[in-house]
């Protein structure tokens, strides 16, 4: 150990020389390599799109384009006036801005923004649904959100877009011998008519179901996160650009320090979107502590006896692409009480936060972190972390420089549709 | 000189990890080849992929050898583990799909959400015999180690 001393004594002014040497073409902002690998690995441009293989029609402009219809469309729900898009609204980065989801009836969970969801193997809150196209089903049929029924679905389709449908997809089954409204999932009139429904019919409408998820996914996918200031300083950094120091404010990039550092923020909030795409308990106070929402432990099960999911009659994938099913994680004391993390992609545009909008403010979110309370289900993963209101201030100011502009692909620019077989 | 070696894969070992928000501990040991808890088998665990991804399913490989370095095929292996600085575990349920001979095995279904030290642990079971080892892996931001491959 003697020796190696001396050669670091010996070598020292040639670290020193070779300090100066570097330092005159050092990144803007004094980021080490280190800093940047992990800055380059949050720009969006980094981002590699999953493609789904449970969805066959997801690059196909026609199919965007019914989607698209469908999506704004009221008249599919019970009341003829909830569409998607009353919840994921346009304006509003493809949410509402409420606490809690507003449908037929006032829902259990915050509306999540559309923006990136291919990009996560699980949807919604809990991960209970395992494909964007068997996501955008389940709110059709829930009772406080569109309040619908699959067969009334069926009929929507062959009342209005027949002809659109029949060019994307198979050709609409004959509903005239099936009753107004029927569902597996519906009120118990519903449930008693879809049980006395023959099981072939029961397939041809669950098919056109499963197929108005499919055009609603390639409608989504059409809509696209373009870069933020955040994205323009970190490729101005990585070149080393001298005009890269004013993109960011000093406040920002303080911000920016302490969230990849000491905040620890990145380590959930990493890669291109700012999520992991994962389920983790953080102690969020639920809304009603004496009825605690479970969270992931309990949509384990749900996803995995999902008539829709990747391994179900009406996905396109093969077993080998159905490899999150597969070695779907059942049995993680770490699910109860978890929830995904969200994108910080808008979260400056989007309050109010987490699962149920329990927090008012980003600062809000920033106090609960730093003081990380005990979780009322399940066990909280984080520790309190001693910030002062200034660096939490600066941890806002950074997370303002995340939004990014919302861009929808020209449906005649898509890629042409995959070989569509009928099915 | 025989020093200069642990000092150096140390210091890269530091390079490749001042990017994660909490590096592992200085003294982690990072072996892919240990001992099993009362050192009757020999394990060595390795990617099936050039490098670790984050995000992504992909596979690995367990060589199990006696202490002599004979080949034990037959084990019935489970997986567990997790991130011991976040109090999280995997977020897919790795297992193992396939003995391949020779005394290896796929582990499939392995995924790593975030960047950092993960404990990979395998428990052995054949006949009378209960064993386990703990792997620790530390999964880089991808693009940290450019530096390191440049001239």
């Amino acid at each position: 150990m003697k020796n190696l001393k001396h050669v670091l004594v010996a070598a020292s002014p040639l670290l020193v020389a070779a300090g100066l040497v570097f330092g005159a073409a050092a990144a803007p902002d004094d980021w080490s390599d280190a800093d940047i690998a992990v800055l380059k690995s949050l720009n969006i441009k980094t981002r590699q799109e999953r493609s789904d293989p449970s969805n066959k029609y997801e690059d196909s402009a026609a199919a965007a384009a019914l989607g698209k219809r469908i999506f704004f469309d009221p008249r599919a729900s019970a009341n003829q006036q909830v569409s998607c898009a009353s919840c994921h609204d346009p304006r509003q980065q493809f949410q509402d801005g409420r606490p809690l989801g507003q449908g037929i009836a006032t829902g259990l969970r915050r509306t999540m923004p559309i923006l990136g969801s291919a990009n996560a193997a699980w949807q919604f809150w809990d991960g209970r649904k395992d494909s964007v196209w068997s996501q955008a089903l389940g709110p059709l049929e829930d009772a406080r959100e569109h309040g619908g029924n699959r067969v009334a679905y069926a009929r929507l389709i062959d009342a209005h877009y027949r002809q659109e449908y029949e060019a994307v997809f198979n050709s609409m089954p004959d509903l005239k011998t099936l009753p107004e409204q029927a569902s597996p999932a519906g009120t118990p009139a519903q449930r008693a008519a879809w049980a006395k429904m023959s099981e072939g019919e029961r397939q041809a409408v669950s098919r056109v179901f499963a197929n108005i998820g499919k055009a609603l996914a390639a409608y989504e996918k059409t809509l696209k996160l373009g870069p933020s200031r955040f994205d323009h300083y970190v490729e101005a950094i990585a070149e080393h650009a001298p005009a890269a120091a004013q993109l960011l404010s000093p406040s920002e990039k303080r911000g920016l320090r302490l969230f990849i550092g000491k905040g620890e923020c990145v380590t959930c909030h990493g890669g291109p979107l700012l999520s992991d795409e994962h389920f983790h308990n953080t102690g969020v106070p639920p809304r009603d502590r004496f009825a605690p929402d479970l969270g992931r432990a309990a949509a384990v099960k749900a996803v995995l006896n999902d008539e829709f999911n990747c391994l179900g009659k009406f996905s396109d994938a093969q077993r080998r692409d159905c490899a999150e099913l597969e070695f779907i994680a059942d049995n993680d004391p770490h699910m109860l009480g978890a929830f995904k993390t969200p994108s910080l992609r808008n979260a400056a545009l989007r309050p109010p936060y987490m699962h149920a909008g329990q927090l008012a403010t980003l600062m809000d979110v920033m106090r609960h972190y730093a003081t990380a309370p005990a979780a009322a289900v399940g066990r909280t993963e984080r520790k309190p972390v001693s910030f002062s209101a200034a660096e939490m201030a600066d941890l806002v100011a950074f997370i303002g420089t995340l939004n990014s502009p919302v861009e929808e692909t020209d449906a005649r620019a898509a890629p042409p549709s995959r070989s569509v077989r009928s099915n | 000189m025989r020093y200069l070696v642990p000092f150096l894969s140390f210091f890269t070992a530091l390079t490749l990890l001042s990017g994660c928000a909490m590096p592992p501990p200085a003294d982690l040991d990072v072996r892919t080849t240990r001992p099993t808890s009362d050192g009757q088998y020999l394990v060595t665990l390795r990617p099936l992929v050039p490098v670790v991804p984050v995000n992504q399913i992909h596979s690995w490989e367990i060589a199990i050898t006696t202490a002599g370095g004979a080949p034990v095929d037959g084990m019935h292996i489970s997986f567990d583990g997790g991130m011991p600085q976040h109090g999280h575990g995997f977020p897919t349920q790795p297992r193992v799909t396939e003995e391949m001979g020779n005394g290896r095995y796929r582990l499939d279904g392995v995924k790593f959400s975030m960047t950092g030290w993960w404990e990979m642990k395998l428990r052995f079971e054949s006949g009378q015999t209960r064993e386990q080892v703990t792997f620790n892996t530390v999964v880089a931001t991808p693009g940290a180690d450019r530096k390191l491959a440049a001239p």
